[in-house]
């Protein structure tokens, strides 16, 4: 399809589409309405099962299936990347040059930065069932984190403190403990991914039953897929070359 | 204020697509994407908001009621940010792929090698 | 005022996607990207969904801008 035709053609959606929109716009309960039907029963929900991070009990409590499948669609997309951002073929891997060292005082900013920005995601990720947080943002964090060592110095030094093996079994396995405390679930006869813990009292580091576990597990799961998934993308910017470049 | 929220919704998935559509390069439509993607977090939580309500976090904050923003929106959005990661991601990898292949990723340059 | 600063951030928001979009060179669309994931995030904590937010600036902001930029470099340092 060449350009033009493209660009008629969104043209001609857009002009379609746009009053639609509008007509929709139209029909929806307003901006900052009062009215939120589903809130009142999220809200009833996470409360009977003490767990003061509305949000987080949603996620792993009240719809802990979506979150399992949604932990599935992120294991997908690293193996799928990882698969086709392998070496393949008439690549080689390319020394790299010595001269990349950082400057001494990013070096010295990361690696001051880096423990803290450790504890800051384990933090996010424990308290997740509490405070604004959880497994997802806390991992994310201890995987970028952990990508301070390659600013503080050279890639290698990442490459060997980070062992991929590790972080490829940890999100698979947890991953599983997801699913296996599902089962658990299951097992107490109260249904998959029931929320069959004591519930402990509300706002307590310990409450909310299952959630703080699962929360972890997510959170390792994330940390582990994020990691694998940069080094796939670190690994073919840095030390991937093929042999027909240069030769056209 | 009324319509604004929804509006800006609708133009981020505008732009994102008219970005797609005359993109020159796999990179920037993939980027572009992500930028029609956000539109629907804009929705999501624009949908759930309730004037001068509090955040539906408890610890700390505001006594327990009912009277917070909705909550179920907001763990879709959640669920929305992490996907829409993950496809960027896979898209990203494939546009390398394509250009290890082909040697470019001009999508109207790759409609010509193959017909 | 809280209206106030929702009008202001869906604002910034509209423009910054905008301009993502508008970025025609991938290399500086990781910056403007990173920098409308920030917005977005401004628009999440007003919004009264700080959840959001924290996930929209680990993920928006770093790791997929991070992404952007290697797969550009990767790209870029093989030209036709």
């Amino acid at each position: 399809m060449s350009r033009t035709v493209r660009l008629v053609m969104f043209g001609v959606a857009a002009a379609v589409l746009a009053p639609l929109f509008g007509l929709a716009i139209a029909g929806a309960p307003p901006f900052g309405t009062a009215s939120h039907p589903y809130r009142d029963l999220a809200v009833a929900a996470a409360l009977r099962n003490a767990t003061a991070n509305v949000v987080s009990s949603i996620n792993f409590d009240q719809r802990g299936l979506d979150t399992l499948v949604e932990e599935t669609i992120l294991l997908a997309s690293v193996v799928g990347a990882t698969i086709v951002l392998r070496a393949s073929t008439g690549d080689v891997r390319r020394e790299l040059a010595g001269d990349d060292r950082a400057l001494a005082a990013v070096t010295l900013v990361s690696v001051a930065v880096l423990p803290g920005t450790l504890l800051i995601g384990l933090d996010v990720v424990v308290h997740g069932h509490l405070t604004p947080g959880g497994g997802f943002q806390g991992g994310v964090v201890l995987a970028t984190g952990l990508h301070l060592l390659y600013l503080a110095s050279r890639y290698e030094t990442l490459e060997r403190l980070r062992p991929l093996h590790w972080y490829r079994w940890s999100e698979g396995l947890s991953t599983a403990a997801f699913g296996g405390i599902g089962v658990g679930g299951l097992a107490t006869g109260a249904g998959f991914l029931a929320n069959v813990l004591p519930h402990g009292s509300f706002a307590d580091l310990l409450s909310g039953g299952t959630v703080p576990l699962l929360n972890i597990a997510v959170g390792v799961a994330v940390a582990g897929g994020v990691v694998v998934l940069l080094a796939q993308f670190l690994d073919q910017a840095l030390r991937i070359a093929s042999e027909r470049d240069g030769k056209g | 204020m009324h319509w604004y929220a929804y509006t800006v919704a609708g133009w981020l998935m505008l732009v994102g697509s008219f970005g797609i559509v005359r993109s020159r390069d796999l990179v920037h439509a993939v980027v572009s994407l992500s930028v029609a993607q956000s539109g629907t977090y804009v929705l999501l939580l624009a949908v759930g908001y309730q004037s001068g309500a509090p955040a539906p976090v408890f610890a700390g904050g505001p006594a327990p009621s009912t009277r917070v923003v909705d909550p179920v929106v907001q763990a879709m959005a959640l669920t929305d940010i992490v996907v829409s990661a993950t496809v960027t991601a896979l898209l990203l990898a494939l546009s390398i792929q394509v250009h290890a292949r082909h040697r470019t990723v001009d999508p109207d340059a790759l409609t010509r090698l193959r017909g | 005022m809280n209206t106030i600063l929702i009008g202001a951030a869906l604002t910034l928001v509209a423009l910054g996607g905008a301009a993502v979009a508008g970025t025609a060179e991938p290399g500086r669309q990781a910056v403007t990207l990173s920098l409308f994931g920030l917005a977005l995030a401004v628009l999440f904590f007003v919004l009264q969904a700080p959840d959001v937010a924290l996930s929209q600036i680990a993920v928006g902001t770093a790791v997929v801008p991070l992404m952007v930029m290697l797969a550009v470099r990767k790209i870029d340092r093989n030209p036709p």
